[in-house]
């Protein structure tokens, strides 16, 4: 989807971070994208080089942490692991399935200088 | 560029006035100087941790899989890793989503309606599955009851707002610009342009898109996904995001069923298997067949809106 406002977004959380806590250069920025959050990671890939020019993270590597998609089987009664969010239940072979993680898109941390 | 919707400055419109996005944010100018932000952000949790976890070196680059119909995907490769020395570097948390920005606005949208007992939904689709026709009649049989306040959405052009507005009720057009999707700050605009009235069902069509909208959250009490059966009954696969971000689905244009090859029940089927929560309501916009069904469905949730008014 539109992953150059997630970059915008990106860029505005590092920005304030590096006011409150005083930084000015950013190595690394570490992200936590879930397999069944809607990023494409090569295309935030592409848009966070081009987004993040000039500000403190600008050449900023960029560290994307996936975090597996699961949910819950209404039939089995239990929390099964699911890569899409149409994917059935690998036990029972349901649809009947709740996707409960796996759609964070979160700055997690950041490699400071 | 507006740093929630990435749409250029300037390009965002509300009813043909420019909306100035930045002037609610603050930045570092280019001279050094500082501006702070007047939303402080709640709930960031940041320390700085001692570095020295490990990280797979695995090559920059594409990571664009080829199937073995020659289908091209994106989405299979790992998601990426790099190779940075990390042993002396120095770390800081952060733990915040990338949509904080978007989603501390429709907060404040949700409670604003929730103090006036308004209704919101916000009606997405791909173009073309007839999502002002069926606003349009649904105001018609709305209005004799209880006031209807229409936000429309649209890259360019006033054209839906007008044919809204031929039906009486207030309507207020966003045009995005480039932007591809409506986001909670722009609609926190149009609802102090609209101020629509309390105990009331406010309709916001989204930029025809069944992408975007899906993760833009924007105050409302629910996101109706409308399908229409000249579209592929396979739409709720191939754009899972919308269908599982929906709570209603409106099947719509059904009075063409005879004339079309559209297997109605594989297409609610697949929209489940995405969404097993998902309420389906069969309409047609054109002779309204359904509609009892679907105004039934806002009834029930306008009760529960004016219900809990906290105002």
């Amino acid at each position: 989807m539109h992953e150059m406002s997630l970059a915008e977004g990106i860029r505005q959380i590092v920005e304030d971070a590096g006011r409150s806590q005083g930084f000015g250069k950013v190595k690394i920025v570490v992200l936590e994208i879930g397999e069944l959050s809607s990023v494409e990671p090569e295309s935030l890939r592409f848009c966070f080089d081009v987004v993040m020019k000039d500000s403190i993270a600008d050449g900023a590597q960029l560290q994307i942490d996936p975090v597996p998609g699961s949910g819950w089987c209404m039939q089995c009664a239990e929390t099964v692991p699911i890569s899409a969010l149409y994917d059935p239940c690998p036990k029972c072979g349901s649809y009947q399935v709740q996707a409960t993680s796996g759609t964070e898109m979160r700055v997690k941390e950041l490699e400071i200088e | 560029m507006c740093n929630v919707c990435g749409c250029g400055t300037g390009e965002t419109r509300i009813d043909g006035e420019a909306v100035d996005h930045e002037q609610e944010h603050e930045h570092v100018l280019a001279d050094g100087t500082v501006h702070r932000h007047s939303h402080g952000p709640a709930g960031q949790k940041w320390a700085p941790v001692a570095a020295g976890h490990a990280h797979s070196h695995g090559p920059e680059g594409e990571h664009v899989h080829e199937d073995m119909d020659g289908s091209l995907h994106y989405g299979h490769g790992p998601a990426g890793a790099h190779a940075p020395g990390m042993s002396q570097a120095q770390m800081v948390k952060i733990e915040q989503n990338i949509l904080a920005k978007n989603d501390g606005f429709a907060e404040r949208n949700r409670s604003w309606l929730a103090e006036r007992g308004i209704l919101a939904l916000n009606l997405v689709s791909s173009p073309g599955s007839g999502k002002t026709t069926l606003l349009v009649r649904t105001i018609e049989a709305l209005k004799r009851r209880v006031p209807v306040a229409v936000v429309e959405g649209d890259q360019q052009t006033s054209f839906d707002a007008e044919r809204i507005r031929a039906t009486g009720a207030p309507a207020l057009q966003i045009n995005t610009g480039k932007g591809c999707h409506l986001d909670a700050h722009m609609v926190g605009r149009a609802l102090e342009k609209l101020a629509p009235s309390d105990n009331s069902v406010l309709l916001i069509e989204n930029v025809g898109n069944l992408v975007c909208p899906a993760a833009f959250d924007l105050g409302e009490a629910a996101k109706v996904v409308v399908l229409s059966v000249t579209e592929g009954e396979d739409k709720p696969l191939k754009y899972p995001d919308m269908f599982a971000a929906a709570s209603l689905m409106l099947v719509n244009k059904i009075d063409l069923l005879p004339y079309l090859n559209f297997p109605v029940d594989k297409a609610i089927e697949y929209a489940l298997r995405v969404n097993p929560k998902l309420q389906v309501i069969q309409v047609s916009a054109t002779t309204g067949a359904g509609f009892h069904e679907w105004l039934g469905w806002i009834d029930a949730r306008l009760a529960e809106a004016v219900a809990a008014r906290t105002r």
